[in-house]
């Protein structure tokens, strides 16, 4: 990317900053300028749509922090204060916690659409891994702010999750105990949530979204046709089968985020929970040490590595399976011996294995949602090892793939002409 | 996509109850079940149900007196005069004067805060619960319920059972469990016609965005 100083502006105040800050070179460079493949699909929105996600989760987390209290005695109070008196904050607080689910759904499908077209491979790797890093952080946003409105389950379910590493030898048990600041789930353990959650994460995630981003828009984006953009270029060095992102790219992700939000929307006006699914019945009431909710089940978005730590028949052994599951996907750059990024041109065996993959972990998360009783544990044992499997063999039967030859130019024809 | 789609939409609109704990077959005594949360008239006879048969028990602890009124269009007189039987003014939460130690004592568990019930056991379970009491001389309260077995509450509305035909019970339930819906989620009316206007909205910004995009996108060959 060549640094193109020169202003685009006529505007005096605008050309008085230009002199003092690259607000030009800013917008060339990641706007106007900054050239994607005109032949992107639907898989190509979660990014964007990742990131209104974000700014819906930023403006109104700002917003309840306002009225919520991070106290054992007054936090689920001051929520149904929310709900109730404080104005409009009940659709400030059902924007959040739908936004929440939400924010999975399209992360999952954006990492669904790097595995479908080879996104994570050279020169794209760093991308990943930094995709990966937020994906923990966001993790262990949706983590630490779960236990926030302190209902029955998000008391129980932090119990369970904290508890897992008291499974980490010799120093286990003193490490539950420092996370949570005394000897069980308290009011000093929801004080530190609440500061992870409103503070730190937030900042992490912001840093490491920018990084992703500018890591991004130095190497260029993939296309589904995985055609590196940048081998054809015009007379004037524009790669001829890229747009700008703005304004093609972005009158284009316009459409789609106008249809992300009906179906948000949706859910947030006429079914905040979800049948139980983005509010559950447990967390109608407040939380209570004494009484353990029927079925402890965490999040929907969780439950795939849920199932997998429960199919392991050794407790220690399945909170290492979990750590592992979630640890792999960094390494997919370096797994995978295919030189083809895009599956469009990819051989069987990836066809395949992909395939399985995404039943096994739709499967998991639908197993950790039902009681580890008889056929549960049997199937989620089955999709636990296509699971890994899919991973662990990778180096073996991505290189016996026979590749359909990659095309020079991408794959596009407009409609209309 | 479509497929998706139309599973995603059937969430939406056909999410059902999700039904919890120790309820058996709560289909059977579900007879008669009507709950309409936009009849304004159903919620103000459920409110006056609610403060002559159950206040004296049961808190609305999240709830304002004077919310309700305004919610329900009652004046701060008829609220005073017919709904408000312990001291307390307008403003206040719906508390009652049962100590929660003599609660346990009297009935071995004191008597739930109910402003959420219908959330955390869903509106089908109240109404079932209070539509399946029968005779046990074996109980110390001298009946049992079908959908909550061995419940430590007794059939406080064994009278109003008894006077009125199963037609009339019915309309009582449905007006009680009405005004418990509204107190779970006082907006839950707002809530759905303001989502008619928010996605109406963005279906017209949703068509202006389109045409859009594709003059934009025309000279993309």
């Amino acid at each position: 990317m060549a640094k193109n100083t020169e202003t685009i502006f006529k505007n005096p105040l605008l050309r008085w900053i230009d002199e003092r800050f690259p607000l030009s070179a800013l917008i060339k460079d990641h706007a106007t300028e900054y050239y994607a493949s005109k032949n992107f699909n639907i898989w190509y929105l979660f990014g964007v749509l990742s990131m209104v996600v974000l700014v819906i989760m930023f403006l109104t987390g700002f917003f309840l922090t306002m009225n919520y209290k991070p106290s054992a005695e007054d936090a689920f109070n001051s929520v149904e204060y929310i709900m109730r008196s404080v104005e409009n904050g009940w659709l400030i607080r059902y924007m959040h916690s739908t936004g929440a689910s939400f924010f999975f759904i399209v992360i999952y499908l954006h990492m669904f659409r790097a595995m479908l077209y080879g996104s994570y491979k050279k020169p794209r790797e760093l991308i990943w891994v930094l995709g990966m890093l937020l994906y923990f952080c966001l993790m262990a946003e949706a983590f630490f702010g779960y236990l926030l409105p302190w209902g029955n389950m998000s008391y129980w379910a932090g119990q369970v999750i904290v508890n897992l590493f008291g499974y980490i030898p010799f120093i286990g048990e003193s490490l539950t105990e420092w996370i949570r600041g005394d000897y069980f789930i308290s009011d000093i353990t929801l004080n530190r949530f609440f500061a992870f959650h409103v503070i730190f994460l937030p900042l992490a995630i912001l840093g490491l979204v920018a990084a992703h981003i500018l890591a991004l828009h130095h190497v260029g984006s993939n296309n589904p046709d995985g055609v590196e953009i940048k081998k054809h270029l015009d007379e004037a060095g524009k790669p001829v089968d890229g747009v700008a992102f703005h304004p093609f790219h972005t009158s284009k992700d316009l459409v789609g985020i106008t249809v992300f939000l009906i179906i948000y929307f949706a859910a947030v006006f006429f079914a905040p929970e979800m049948g139980g699914y983005f509010l559950e019945v447990d967390n109608f009431e407040p939380a209570d040490p004494l009484k353990t909710p029927e079925h402890i089940v965490p999040s929907w978005y969780f439950t795939p590595y849920y199932a997998i730590l429960r199919a392991v028949p050794d407790a220690a052994l399945g909170a290492l399976f979990l750590v592992l599951a979630v640890l792999l996907f960094v390494f997919l750059p370096w797994l995978d011996k295919c030189e083809v990024k895009s599956i469009r041109y990819r051989g069987w065996q990836y066809k395949f294995a992909l395939t399985l993959f995404a039943i096994s972990f739709i499967a998991l998360g639908y197993l950790g949602l039902q009681p580890a009783t008889g056929i549960y544990v049997a199937l989620a044992r089955f999709f636990t090892i296509t699971y890994f499997a899919f991973f662990l063999l990778m180096p073996f039967y991505t290189k016996l793939e026979k590749t359909k030859t990659v095309p020079e130019r991408v794959v596009y024809k407009n409609k209309e002409s | 996509m479509r497929k998706m789609l139309i599973i995603y939409l059937s969430f939406i609109f056909f999410s059902g109850p999700t039904f919890s704990a120790g309820s058996m077959d709560l289909d059977e005594y579900l007879e008669g079940m009507n709950v309409k949360t936009s009849d304004v008239r159903s919620l103000q006879r459920g409110a006056k149900n609610f403060f002559n048969n159950c206040s004296g028990c049961h808190t609305l602890q999240y709830m304002r007196y004077n919310q309700i009124a305004e919610d329900l269009g009652i004046t701060e007189d008829q609220l005073m005069q017919n709904l408000i039987f312990t001291e307390s003014s307008p403003q206040d939460l719906v508390m009652n004067n049962m100590l929660s130690e003599d609660g346990n004592r009297w009935f071995g568990k004191a008597p739930p805060d109910l402003t959420l019930v219908t959330r955390r056991k869903s509106p089908e379970y109240v109404y079932g619960f209070l539509n399946s009491f029968y005779e046990d001389n074996g109980s110390p309260t001298g009946v049992n319920n079908h959908v909550q077995e061995a419940s430590s509450m007794p059939h406080v509305l064994w009278d109003i059972e008894e006077r009125f035909s199963d037609q009339e019970y019915s309309q009582f339930l449905n007006d009680t469990v009405g005004f418990l819906v509204y107190a779970g989620e006082p907006i839950i009316e707002k809530r759905k016609s303001m989502g008619v206007w928010v996605i109406g909205f963005l279906l017209i910004f949703l068509i202006l965005s389109y045409a859009l995009y594709k003059d934009i996108w025309r000279e993309v060959k």
